[in-house]
């Protein structure tokens, strides 16, 4: 009797697990090819990041008042002597932190052009494309800005990329990133209910 | 009489009470279907499309807006990589939770796809000294480094080895993504990790219907259930669109890259070609398409 019984279940239990299994091992098997077959398929075109020439960006907008220089500048006599500006634009003489020590207005600025930046050869340079100014110097993080691993671009990998110029993320006069207030950490594990 | 609690008798109990459960939630089709689901990579065009059109209207009734899930395939000639500048790093933690809001990862209980590791310059990437509670002032604190740790979307995937169900996987432009419906919570795979990049739903998830993100696609940041594995999958729903990742796009220093491998002209290739770059923990020959790289 009690033998009968086992038979009597243990059959139909193997078989259905049985053919469980089948289904399963079966639909596995199916996506493994397709999966080959995917890979197999004739060599596909590589989608390829979309390469840019002009880094034409709208430059950052300048604080308030203070462009066109001319404003002011047309009615003042120049003073090329190198000196720490008292009586205006002090608050830039307050944080001028950028080779202070050999530089000064005048090394980036054109006397007598004051609307427009200077190249050391002395070619006159709109704001709208300071970071040539800056890579006279920074020669490397130019090249590195040109293809995108310097600074930050946003939009699409393999389209229009949006970019960020050197002055918008660091101020011209003391470049040093500022601190960052870091956003909170995640919960201990333990606190987790 | 004896009372009959013989073998036979529970597996007749056993059957008719399954049935009955059968029947009755027969009634409500949409469970018995989610119940009979297939694995995401088995199923049929006309079959996902429906799957889609049900997750998109129980989505609506939940939170009251429109969603979009997407099932976008992979697109030909894209293997997906990733860079991150170690020397630009400030450890703000602004990606973390962009990726958090990007990727509708539950509020509470809490979970991060992303950890911020601050480490000691001193000691270099030392995973066993590394601190991810560093909680001062101001960012980056004197003599230390930040090392953000996220999915490395390897190359051999040890978590999808491991997987009995067959629910995580490689897809052909390199994305590991996980089927949270067929996903059966065993947790296989976070112990095969060696980044601790999967998280698992220790409760039901909740995200604010304000802040939930309705671009959505089917791998990558649907809502999830309790009890299912999840991950970082590149913002697939953003990615395979054309976009950038929600992190790259938020941090404020510019040290996250992200590109395609196969093309020679990507930033990702010439930060691979031209800088000094590493992958955490290379001995165990997981092959990250994560990369860290210096960029001084």
């Amino acid at each position: 009797m009690k033998d009968k019984f086992y038979v009597n279940i243990k059959i139909p239990v193997i078989l259905m697990t049985l053919f469980i299994f089948l289904i399963f091992s079966c639909n596995n098997k199916e996506t493994e090819n397709a999966a080959k077959a995917e890979k197999d398929s004739t060599k596909p075109e590589i989608i390829k990041t979309q390469k840019v020439e002009e880094y034409a960006v709208e430059a950052p907008p300048f604080s308030d008042g203070i462009y066109p220089c001319t404003d002011c500048h047309a009615n003042i006599v120049a003073n090329p002597e190198r000196r720490v500006l008292t009586e205006w634009h002090e608050d830039i003489s307050a944080i001028f932190n950028h080779d202070s020590e050999n530089r000064w207005c005048l090394d980036c600025h054109d006397l007598k052009n004051r609307d427009y930046l200077k190249l050391a050869s002395g070619k006159l340079l709109d704001f709208k494309e300071s970071y040539k100014l800056c890579g006279q110097c920074h020669g490397e993080k130019l090249r590195d800005w040109k293809v995108g691993v310097h600074g930050k671009r946003t939009g699409n990998w393999n389209g229009k990329k949006e970019y960020l110029l050197c002055v918008h993320c660091h101020n011209p006069h003391s470049p040093k990133f500022n601190e960052l207030t870091p956003l909170p950490p995640p919960m201990r594990p333990e606190d987790i209910k | 009489m004896k009372k009959e609690n013989s073998r036979r008798s529970f597996l007749k109990n056993i059957s008719l009470a399954t049935f009955s459960a059968l029947a009755l939630s027969g009634c409500n089709t949409e469970v018995f279907d989610e119940f009979l689901q297939k694995n995401f990579r088995t199923l049929s065009k006309k079959e996902k499309d429906k799957i889609i059109k049900n997750l998109e209207l129980k989505y609506k009734e939940k939170y009251g807006k429109e969603f979009h899930v997407s099932d976008k395939p992979a697109m030909e000639g894209t293997l997906f990589g990733y860079a991150l500048d170690l020397s630009r790093c400030v450890g703000c933690r602004k990606c973390v939770y962009a990726c958090v809001k990007e990727n509708n990862q539950s509020r509470e209980p809490q979970i991060h796809w992303i950890e911020v590791l601050q480490m000691e310059k001193e000691k270099g990437i030392d995973f066993a000294d590394s601190n991810v509670q560093y909680n001062p002032e101001k960012v980056p604190e004197k003599g230390h480094f930040y090392v953000p740790v996220q999915c490395q979307q390897c190359r051999n995937p040890q978590c999808v080895t491991v997987c009995p169900v067959k629910a995580t996987w490689q897809e052909p432009d390199g994305i590991v993504v996980v089927d949270y419906n067929w996903c059966i919570g065993c947790r296989y795979c976070m112990a095969a990790c060696p980044y601790g990049a999967r998280h698992f739903n220790w409760g039901e998830p909740t995200v604010p219907t304000e802040e939930i993100n309705t671009e959505m696609h089917y791998l990558g940041n649907r809502p999830r259930k309790k009890g299912v594995v999840e991950k970082c999958t590149f913002c697939i729903q953003r990615t395979r669109e054309g976009k950038y990742p929600a992190c790259v796009e938020i941090c404020p220093v510019g040290a996250r890259k992200f590109g395609n491998l196969l093309d020679p002209e990507s930033e990702i290739r010439y930060i691979l070609e031209n800088k000094r770059v590493l992958v955490l923990k290379q001995e165990l020959n997981t092959q990250p398409k994560f990369y860290y790289f210096f960029g001084i």
